[in-house]
C-alpha cells in the first residue's frame, strides 16, 4: 500500500465517469445480447442461439456466484451443486408425470418446478453455508467444494432418475401463454431473467446489506468492532447466491433436456469461478463478460482441436500471473484488490 | 459508583503462568480522559483485548454503564457503546473514506437487511458520517479509497470509525502510533474537543500527549496497577518514577 | 455378518485410508506451509499411475517401475512448483484455485496426448497377483497387504522425516509461523520447492500403487482430490497427525457405509427403501462426518497451534 500526498485525483469527478461508463457498458452489452443472437436465429444461424442461450444461462449462474465472491470475499467452490438442484427440481417431477409414481411431486407445472428449484436451492445453501461460514481461507473452499460433490454423489447414486447417466427431461416445463418448447422464448426468458437479476445485484451491492457484506470482504475484525456480527449477513448472502445459482440451473435444465450428475461436478464449479474471475469479479458486468469470453472461447478452440483444455489451461495460468484484476480490468480500472485471503 | 462509566474490577488472564493481567481493577468517570500508561510488556495489549472482547478474562468483571458485560463477543461490546480503535490501523481499505465511517454509522442503526435502497445515497448514513469526517477533520479527503491516503489520515479515520458508532466510551489503542510530530498534534487536537462530550480510555506511549490530555492516569507495570492519579501526581509518585519513568530516563 | 467379510472391508478400509493418506499428507503440507491451496494434486497422483504403467510395460517389472516412477513424479512436481506454483504464493487462495485449475486442464489434456483417450491397467508379477491365507478359512488379496504395507512404510518415514531431522523441525515450524522460519535464514524457496516435490512423490506413489487395481486413467486425480481435502479438513490444515487419522477413518467409514449400511438400513425400514436410500446416505457419510466434526470443531481435530 504506497500512500501518494502529492497528487489527488478528483474522484468525484472520477466516481461520475466510472457510473458513465458503467451505463455505457450496460447498455452495450444488453444491445449485444438483445440483437445478435435474435438475428442469427431469424437468419438460420440456429446453432449460435444454443450457444448464446447456454451462454447466458451461464452467465446468470456466474452473477449470482459474484454477489458472494465478488461483494463478500466468500470463494465458494460449490456452484456447479445449485445448478444440478435446480435442473433436477425439472427433472424429477417431470420423470414422475410421465412414468409415474411420487404423485406428490409429479407435474409439469412450470410454477411448481420453479419454486422447487428455488426451495431446495435455498435449504441446501442454508444448511451447508451454516457450517462452511465457520471457516475461513483455504477451509471454505475446499468444504464448499467438498458438500458439492457430496451432492454430486447422492444423485449419482440415485438409479431411479438414471444415476450416472443423467435424466432426459421429456416435457419442458409448462407455463400459461409461453412455451418453452420455442428456442427464441426460452433465450427471451433466460436473456431478461439476467437483466433482471443484474440490476437487483446491482442494487445489493449499493445498499446497506451490500456496503455491510463488502466490509466483511475488507476487514472483518473492523466490522466486528464496530459491532457487526458478519456471520448472519454472510449467511444471507450465501443462500441468495445459491438461490440465483438454482434459478440458472431451472433454465438449464429446461434448455438442455438431459441433466446428469456430470452437470455439478467441482470441475463444473470451476468453471463458474473462472468466468467470474476472467471478467473481473469487482465489476458489476464482470461475469458476464466472463461467461461471454469463455463459452465463445470454448466453442471456438473446440472447433480447432480436441485437445483444446490446453490452450484453455494455458491461457488461464498466464492471465492468473499477469492479468491480475481479470479482463474487464481493461474496462474499469477499479480502486479495489482483492487482498490476500479472505 | 454512578459516576464511572467503566469498572473493572480484579480481572485476571494469565497466559501459561505467566500474569499479563493480574488483579487490575480500574474506573473511568464519566466525560474524563482517562490514560493508561505502562512500559512495553506491561499488559496493555492483553487489558485492552479484554476490553473489546476479543480476549476472555480468567476471572473478575467488567462493568460498563453500571451492565457487567464480562464474556460479550466482540460485537457486543461495541453494541453496549464501547468502541475501540487499534492500534495498527485496522480500516475498510478498499472503501473510500465516507464508506467507512459510514458503515460504522449503519452499524449503529440496527440491522443491515435492507436490500434495496441505496446506501451510498442514503442521507440518514452520509449526513452523520460526513459530521463524524469533519470532525477529525477529514471532510475533504471524504471521497478518497482509504488505501490512499496517508498514515496519519487513517489514524484519524479509525477515530471517525469509532465515534460513529456513538459510543459511551472510546478505547483507543496508541492513536498517535507511528506519527509524526504534526500529526500527533492534529490526533491531540481533535481529542481536546472530544473532552467532556465523551469518555476516554487512552492507551498511549507518547508521555507529552498523556500529560496534556489526561484528566487521570493509571500506570500498568507487570500486569498490575501500580498507581492511578492525576498526572501531577504521577510525576511525582515514587513508584511509577522507579518503575517507569526512571527507566525511560536512564 | 461373516467374520471374514468384516475383515476384508476392515482391510479394504485401511488401504483406501493409506492411500488417502500418501495423497494428504503433500497436501496439507503445502497448505500448512505455503498457504497454498492446489488443487492440481490430483493430477500428480494420475502423473505417477500413469509413469509406472508405461514402466511397467517397458522394464517389464512393477516394482522396478515404481522405484523409477518416484523421482520422475517427484520431478514433474518440482518443474511445476519452479514454473507456476512459486510465483504463486504471495497470491490471494483464488489466484491459486484458477492457476492450479488451469494446471489440472493443460497436465490432463498432455496425458490425453502421450497416453490416450483410455485407461492403461498395470499388470501385476504372479507372487502379487495372489491370495494369503492368513488363518483358517481367512482369504486376502496379498495385493492389498501390499500396498497397506508399504503405506504403513511410508507413513513412518515420514513421521521420522518430520519429527526427528532437521527439515522435519523447519517444516513443523513453517507450518505453525512462516515468518519465523523466514527469519531463521533458512532458504525458503530451496524448502517450498523440497516440500513441494515431496509431496508430489507421495501422491504418485499413492497412484502407482492403486493403478493396478483400477488402471491408470485421466479422470482419476479429480475424484480422489476432493476426498483427499474432506481429509485435511477434519485432520485439521498442516498437521500431519491429523491427516493420518483422519484418512484411515474416512478410509473406514466410506468403505464401511458401503458395504455394511444397505443391511443396516434393512433393520430401520422396508428392503425396497433400503436400497435406495443406502448408496445415497453411504455416498454421503464420509461428507456428513466432515460436517459433524466441523460443527463441533471448525479448525478439525488437530489444527497446529498458533496459526
Amino acid at each position: 500500500m504506497t500512500t501518494t500526498t502529492s497528487a489527488r485525483p478528483d474522484h468525484r469527478q472520477n466516481r461520475n465517469t466510472e457510473t458513465t461508463r458503467l451505463l455505457l457498458v450496460s447498455a452495450l452489452l444488453v444491445l449485444i445480447l438483445a440483437i445478435l443472437p435474435t438475428v442469427l436465429y431469424l437468419t438460420g444461424h440456429t446453432f449460435w442461439l444454443d450457444i448464446f442461450t447456454r451462454l447466458v444461462i451461464l452467465a446468470i449462474a456466474a452473477v449470482g456466484l459474484n454477489l458472494i465472491l465478488g461483494l463478500g470475499g466468500m470463494v465458494s467452490f460449490g456452484h456447479a451443486a445449485y445448478i444440478g438442484l435446480g435442473a433436477y427440481a425439472v427433472g424429477i417431477p417431470a420423470y414422475h408425470s410421465t412414468y409415474g409414481g411420487m404423485d406428490a411431486i409429479a407435474t409439469y407445472n412450470g410454477f411448481f418446478h420453479l419454486a422447487l428449484a428455488l426451495t431446495v436451492s435455498a435449504l441446501f445453501a442454508l444448511v451447508t453455508g451454516i457450517i462452511s461460514l465457520r471457516t475461513r481461507g483455504v477451509n471454505f473452499i475446499m468444504i464448499t467444494m467438498a458438500f458439492a460433490q457430496m451432492m454430486y454423489y447422492a444423485i449419482v447414486s440415485l438409479e431411479t432418475y438414471g444415476g450416472d447417466d443423467g435424466l432426459t427431461i421429456d416435457v419442458r416445463s409448462e407455463f400459461p401463454i409461453i412455451s418453452l418448447d420455442d428456442p427464441l422464448t426460452l433465450y427471451a426468458v433466460s436473456f431478461i431473467s439476467l437483466i433482471i437479476i443484474v440490476f437487483l445485484v446491482h442494487r445489493i451491492s449499493n445498499s446497506r446489506f451490500g456496503l455491510t457484506l463488502q466490509g466483511a470482504r475488507s476487514n472483518e475484525e473492523r466490522m466486528l468492532a464496530i459491532g457487526v456480527n458478519c456471520y448472519k449477513y454472510q449467511l444471507a448472502a450465501f443462500v441468495m447466491s445459491g438461490v440465483i445459482c438454482g434459478y440458472a440451473g431451472f433454465l438449464l435444465g429446461n434448455f438442455t433436456t438431459f441433466i446428469s450428475p456430470e452437470m455439478m461436478d467441482w470441475t463444473r464449479s470451476g468453471e463458474i469461478m473462472i468466468m467470474v474471475i476472467l471478467g473481473g469479479a469487482t465489476f458489476l458486468w464482470g461475469p458476464v463478460i466472463g461467461a461471454i469470453v469463455f463459452i465463445i472461447l470454448e466453442y471456438v478452440l473446440s472447433e480447432v482441436t480436441v485437445y483444446w483444455h490446453l490452450p484453455f489451461g494455458l491461457l488461464l495460468i498466464f492471465s492468473v500471473l499477469f492479468l491480475r484484476n481479470g479482463l474487464a480490468s481493461v474496462l474499469q480500472r477499479s480502486h479495489s484488490q482483492a487482498g490476500k485471503g479472505q | 459508583m454512578t459516576e464511572s462509566i467503566l469498572q473493572v474490577v480484579n480481572l485476571c488472564k494469565s497466559f501459561g503462568g505467566v500474569h499479563a493481567t493480574d488483579q487490575v481493577s480500574l474506573s473511568v468517570r464519566h466525560g474524563e480522559i482517562h490514560a493508561l500508561i505502562g512500559p512495553n510488556g506491561a499488559g496493555k495489549t492483553t487489558l485492552i483485548s479484554q476490553l473489546s472482547g476479543l480476549l476472555r478474562p480468567d476471572s473478575g468483571k467488567i462493568l460498563f454503564d453500571n451492565k457487567d458485560i464480562t464474556g460479550y463477543a466482540a460485537y457486543q461490546f461495541s453494541q453496549a457503546g464501547l468502541a475501540r480503535s487499534f492500534q495498527i490501523t485496522s480500516v475498510f481499505q478498499d472503501l473510500s473514506l465516507l464508506d467507512n465511517v459510514a458503515l460504522a454509522v449503519q452499524a449503529n442503526d440496527g440491522h443491515a437487511f435492507r436490500f434495496w435502497h441505496n446506501a451510498r445515497k442514503d442521507q440518514r448514513l452520509r449526513t452523520p458520517a460526513m459530521q463524524y469526517l469533519q470532525q477529525v477533520q477529514l471532510s475533504d479527503q471524504a471521497e478518497q479509497i482509504a488505501s490512499e491516503v496517508s498514515h496519519g489520515e487513517r489514524r484519524q479515520l479509525e477515530i471517525a470509525m469509532a465515534l460513529a458508532t456513538s459510543p459511551k466510551l472510546l478505547l483507543l489503542d496508541e492513536p498517535m502510533a507511528g506519527m509524526g510530530q504534526d500529526e500527533s498534534s492534529l490526533i491531540i487536537e481533535i481529542l481536546k474537543n472530544l473532552r467532556g462530550d465523551k469518555s476516554i480510555l487512552l492507551v498511549e506511549h507518547d508521555m507529552d500527549a498523556v500529560f496534556a490530555l489526561a484528566d487521570t492516569i493509571s500506570v500498568l507495570v507487570y500486569g498490575q496497577i501500580i498507581a492511578t492519579g492525576t498526572s501531577a501526581e504521577i510525576k511525582t509518585n515514587t513508584a511509577v518514577q522507579k518503575a517507569y519513568l526512571g527507566e525511560d530516563a536512564a | 455378518m461373516e467374520f471374514s467379510l468384516l475383515l476384508i472391508q476392515l482391510l479394504n478400509g485401511l488401504q483406501l485410508g493409506i492411500l488417502l493418506f500418501l495423497l494428504s499428507a503433500g497436501l496439507t503440507l503445502t497448505f500448512g506451509i505455503m498457504d497454498f491451496v492446489n488443487l492440481a494434486h490430483g493430477a500428480l497422483y494420475m502423473l505417477g499411475a500413469f509413469f509406472c504403467a508405461s514402466l511397467t510395460l517397458y522394464t517389464g517389472s512393477f516394482i522396478l517401475a515404481i522405484l523409477l516412477a518416484l523421482p520422475l513424479t517427484a520431478l514433474a512436481g518440482y518443474l511445476l512448483e519452479k514454473l507456476v506454483v512459486q510465483h504463486l504464493y504471495d497470491r490471494n487462495h483464488l489466484d491459486h484455485v484458477l492457476a492450479t485449475f488451469g494446471l489440472i486442464l493443460c497436465i490432463d489434456t498432455i496425458v490425453h496426448i502421450i497416453w490416450g483417450p483410455q485407461g492403461i491397467a498395470i499388470p501385476l508379477p504372479a507372487w502379487l497377483s495372489g491370495q494369503v491365507e492368513l488363518f483358517d478359512g481367512v482369504v486376502l488379496p496379498s495385493y492389498r497387504l501390499l500396498i497397506i504395507g508399504v503405506g504403513l512404510l511410508a507413513a513412518a518415514g515420514l513421521y521420522v522425516l518430520v519429527n526427528h531431522t532437521r527439515l522435519g523441525m523447519l517444516i513443523r515450524a513453517g507450518a505453525s509461523n512462516r515468518k519465523m522460519v523466514g527469519a531463521l535464514g533458512v532458504d525458503i524457496t530451496a524448502l517450498f520447492s523440497g516440500v513441494f516435490a515431496l509431496g508430489a512423490a507421495l501422491a504418485g506413489l499413492a497412484g502407482m500403487l492403486i493403478a493396478p487395481i483400477t488402471e491408470a486413467s485421466i479422470g482419476m486425480g479429480s475424484d480422489i482430490i476432493i476426498t483427499t481435502f474432506v481429509v485435511i479438513i477434519i485432520g485439521g490444515i498442516g498437521s500431519m497427525k491429523g491427516a493420518f487419522l483422519a484418512a484411515l477413518l474416512v478410509g473406514l467409514i466410506d468403505t464401511f457405509g458401503r458395504s455394511f449400511l444397505d443391511d443396516f438400513f434393512k433393520l430401520l425400514m422396508s428392503t425396497e427403501a433400503a436400497e435406495t436410500a443406502a448408496p445415497a446416505v453411504s455416498a454421503m457419510l464420509i461428507y456428513i462426518l466432515m460436517a459433524i466434526i466441523l460443527a463441533f470443531r471448525p479448525q478439525g481435530l488437530f489444527p497446529p497451534l498458533s496459526r
